[in-house]
């Protein structure tokens, strides 16, 4: 009845670098049967997407598959020809990328591009196929079914763009699908409609699939099966809830227990104190259009304030009026009780250098073409004067506090390191100028969750050492929980609620702040069917519609 | 139009062969995916280029002389082939050398090169030196004048040459030769100083406007716009008889104005494209970094920016680089560039123009006009092979 679907056996795949062929998958075992969802687990590098590629007997450029062999329902992929394969593809395999966006024609309308692959493969006119799309549309409670694959993608927001390319894979009812990554790049709320769709449509087609992620508790909801891969070997594989009562493998339980970093309450502060920054019910607009209504919180020394909310909510646009790279239109920002400027290049050196700012992508942060003794030690030069080995003995100390090895790294380039690596370097950078407060963008939303937890203990680390006041930019609530002394939450420019980190993870809640702490997926398997049966399935639909 | 029916035979016959080849490859090797996955259009291009080097070769050994009547196209044709196998083996030899001297950075450099970039290299090397010695390589001044004029190249009496000119020499009696060292020397210098001028004042007013924006931008891009849309060549003209006006006034050397008309005209292109890189770059968090550390402009242009912007200036450099060169020929050619007596090969091919019409029948006299011609184009050609290579480097760094 189960029937053997995908059979990979010793998969070998090698990537070109330097002109020499290097290994980057050795050797991976992997089945699935019909109808079964497999979750593919690991930290970037690992090799997951590079596998999920050759299960369709296809690498990227520059990659080859040296050795094993991909057996999809009989067909060995590997071997197959291209005429083989091009029958294949689409029709029975399909394929579900990270980024949506990037993955559909602009100039195409949705359903064009949907009954793309069913014509192709003559399944079926593209009349039927469009009203097959809306079908599909409708199953995966897009807002507006029949009318919403007309627009232009950029027509319809990323979660709808998901869940479009989910049905467009969809299209051929094909026998397995792959999904990359697909909700990575979305916010918890949105996500949680994404999981649902796809969880559904799986089920409902009896469609097999493996899933990408690296967010374990995602996975957690989907698979079947999970199998853990580091640095293209594999880990273990067991059932999805046997492996979170009981993984076998140390790196498997560092993983799993990477979510548990919390950093002890700290007292609350007695009233009277002056925070180090203040803003005073700040609006702001990019040019006619206003962003920022009326936010006021502040920021004592030595706490972090996390400040959360879904994208658009305007947490950066707060910290772009902090830094005064834009200028509030109404209100000001109190810095050690002083007023500060509302325009960077009105404040003085030293108002500058108190505040410091940590970036997400540590890729766009740190200048490519300087070396990390150039990046570093500009601020020590320029706001203290050092030159010489004094700056040197500088870099080399705050190298040391950000726990790199000063010899090996000062003279590297920003390619040379790796992203966590990087995002210490911009730690550095930070503290270089020696500043009272830093804030911190998303710092940690880019990077697998091992060295994630690793940069958060570092911050806290040095948040005791030096005193620092931090304010955290980010929408990963594991992340406020892990270290934040208070918590705003924002919502479509304003402050919806703000208060002791203790006070906002209990109830009652403000609704909105109620919808983002429950979207948080937990290690729960049962997690997804449970808060989708509290809320009532038709609720997400709502909140789709609601969503436009 | 027989020879359209001809060449229709030619494509069914090799339509047809590539069938054969696909099909007969697929037996042959048991259907290996080269065959296997092979397009029938691949088939066919591979046909089609192997019909073509069966045809230049054997062209290549038609005889020289038909009747007494020499066959100019199988001459040339041969020089071509000569010259092409020549300069490959001479870069490839190059390489060999760069790769066993000099130290292991130089080393790593030579042996990731490609033969084109090689020959771009060598190419490029020789010019400079040439440029730089000519003095001391020319057999004779660039002014000096002998009495017999319009010798023919080869320095073979017999074909009416003098082997004391072994390029010949012009119309007026200067020796090709000599003329042809010099050239380089005020051509490629001309050229580099006139490129570099247009480099600095596009490059640092394009960043300027990619970090200032707004209305600086505005104002800066609007006037380029204006400029740009101005034939180059027409405009430089207008502008040169100007200057030839203002140089008498205020004697100032002709030479002088050529160069910052050029510099000012192609500084248009370099804005533009200084301005597209630099606002790729401005909007990157290091940048905010810096601006929010209070740096000055300054330091963000020529610390920043500059550096992440090297690889597509360069490359622009070597193709504006050229075209600066042609421009400075074609002006030159039209008699309103570099000054005679001063040799220069535009002016070259220019004067001894005439001679391509015995291209039918004498191959050898209308090589002279042809040796300037052939002195740019192989720098040109050479040029853009290094910056090729460059290119695909720098791409190649980035992910």
């Amino acid at each position: 009845m189960t029937q053997q679907l995908l059979k990979i056996r010793g998969l070998k795949i090698e990537g070109k670098s330097d002109e020499v062929w290097k290994p980057i998958v050795n050797g991976i075992d992997l089945d699935l049967k019909k109808g079964e969802v497999l979750g593919l687990i690991g930290e970037s590098g690992a090799g997951k997407s590079t596998v999920g590629l050759a299960t369709m007997g296809f690498t990227r450029d520059g990659c080859r598959i040296s050795g094993g062999t991909v057996d999809f329902d009989g067909v060995d992929l590997v071997t197959a020809s291209a005429a083989v394969k091009r029958n294949m593809l689409g029709k029975r395999i399909a394929y579900v990328a990270q980024s949506a966006a990037a993955s559909f024609n602009p100039a195409h309308r949705l359903i064009d591009q949907h009954t793309e692959a069913p014509t192709q493969h003559r399944l079926r006119p593209k009349a039927e196929s469009e009203l097959d799309g809306m079908g599909l549309y409708h199953r995966l409670r897009l807002p507006d079914p029949d009318h919403i694959g007309f627009r232009y993608p950029h027509q319809v927001s990323g979660g709808q763009l998901q869940r479009a390319m989910t049905a467009m894979a969809m299209s051929c009812r094909p026998d397995l699908i792959i999904f990359d990554e697909p909700t990575t790049a979305l916010d918890v709320t949105t996500q949680i409609e994404v999981l649902a769709a796809i969880r559904d449509i799986v089920e409902q087609f009896d469609t097999a699939a493996i899933y990408i992620t690296h967010d374990l508790a995602v996975v957690a909801q989907m698979a079947d099966r999970i199998k853990v891969l580091l640095r293209g070997d594999e880990v273990e594989e067991a059932e999805t809830r046997a492996m979170l009562l009981a993984p076998r493998e140390d790196y498997t339980k560092s993983l799993w227990a990477v979510r548990s970093f919390q950093r002890p309450a700290k007292p609350a502060v007695s009233t009277g104190v002056t925070p180090i920054v203040s803003l005073k019910n700040v609006s702001a607009a990019y040019g006619k259009s206003p962003v920022l209504f009326d936010v006021a919180f502040d920021i004592h020394a030595g706490r972090t304030v996390a400040v959360v909310g879904e994208s658009g909510s305007g947490k950066s646009t707060t910290a772009r009026c902090i830094t005064g790279l834009l200028p509030p239109s109404q209100g000001h920002i109190e810095f050690n009780g002083e007023a500060l400027p509302l325009d960077y290049r009105k404040r003085s050196k030293d108002q500058l250098r108190q505040v410091q700012m940590i970036y997400q992508m540590a890729d766009t942060a740190l200048n490519p073409r300087s070396s990390i003794g150039d990046i570093i030690g500009r601020p020590v030069q320029f706001y203290s004067g050092l030159t010489g080995s004094a700056k040197r003995k500088r870099v080399e100390e705050l190298l040391a506090q950000i726990e790199l090895e000063p010899e090996q790294y000062i003279d590297r380039l920003p390619s040379e390191l790796s992203g966590g690596q990087k995002q210490r370097i911009g730690i550095a950078r930070a503290l270089a100028a020696e500043p009272q407060f830093i804030i911190c963008d998303e710092v940690t939303s880019a990077l697998d969750q091992l060295v994630a937890e690793g940069i958060l203990k570092l911050l806290a680390q040095l948040q005791d050492d030096l005193g620092l006041s931090y304010m955290f930019i980010t929408h990963d609530l594991a992340t406020v929980r892990a270290i934040s002394d208070e918590v705003v939450v924002m919502k479509d420019g304003r402050v919806v609620e703000q208060g002791p980190k203790a006070e906002m993870f209990q109830p009652p809640h403000h609704p909105y702040t109620d919808l983002l702490l429950s979207s948080v997926p937990e290690m729960d398997p049962d997690w997804l069917t449970n808060l989708l049966n509290g809320r009532g399935v038709d609720n997400i639909g709502d909140a789709a519609v609601g969503k436009m | 139009m027989s020879w359209l029916m001809n060449l229709i035979f030619l494509l069914i016959v090799a339509a047809v062969v590539a069938w054969v080849f696909r099909f007969a490859g697929q037996k042959i090797t048991g259907n290996k995916p080269f065959f296997r996955d092979m397009p029938f259009a691949v088939a066919f291009g591979y046909v089609v280029g192997l019909l073509v080097l069966i045809g230049a070769v054997s062209y290549y050994f038609r005889p020289v002389e038909v009747n007494g009547v020499p066959a100019a196209g199988v001459i040339f044709f041969r020089w071509a082939v000569q010259g092409f196998i020549g300069f490959a083996i001479a870069a490839y030899l190059f390489r060999l050398f760069g790769r066993t001297v000099g130290t292991s950075g130089t080393r790593k450099l030579f042996r990731a090169m490609p033969l084109t970039a090689a020959f771009g290299v060598l190419v490029i090397l020789i010019y400079a030196l040439v440029s730089i010695f000519a003095g001391s390589i020319a057999p004779y001044g660039q002014e000096e004048i002998f009495a017999n004029a319009n010798i023919v190249p080869g320095g073979n009496p017999m074909m009416g040459g003098d082997p004391n000119f072994p390029l010949g020499t012009d119309q007026i009696g200067r020796d090709i030769y000599s003329r042809l060292i010099y050239g380089a020397q005020n051509t490629v210098g001309i050229a580099f100083a006139t490129t570099c001028l247009a480099f600095f004042v596009g490059g640092s007013l394009g960043f300027l406007a990619a970090i200032v924006g707004g209305w600086l931008d505005q104002i800066l891009s609007r006037a380029v716009d204006v400029l740009m849309a101005i034939p180059a060549l027409i405009f430089a003209l207008l502008l040169m008889t100007i200057a030839s006006v203002w140089s008498n006034q205020l004697g100032i050397d002709r030479t002088i104005f050529m160069i910052l008309i050029i510099a000012m005209i192609d500084s248009t292109r370099v804005y533009r494209l200084a301005r597209a890189v630099g606002q790729n770059i401005v909007v990157m968090d290091y940048i905010e970094a810096a601006k929010l550390r209070g740096e000055g402009m300054g330091y963000l242009i020529f610390k920043e920016i500059l550096p992440n912007a090297t690889a597509p200036l360069l490359a622009e450099f070597g193709l504006r680089f050229c075209f600066v060169f042609l421009t400075i020929a074609s002006l030159s050619f039209l008699g309103v560039g570099i000054q005679p007596p001063l040799a220069d090969w535009g002016t070259m091919v220019k004067d001894l123009s005439q001679f391509i019409n015995f291209a039918a029948f004498a191959p050898n006299v209308a090589t002279a006009p042809l040796l300037a011609a052939g002195a740019i184009a192989l720098l040109t050609v050479a040029v853009n092979f290094v910056v090729d290579w460059m290119l695909h480097k720098s791409s190649g760094l980035k992910d």
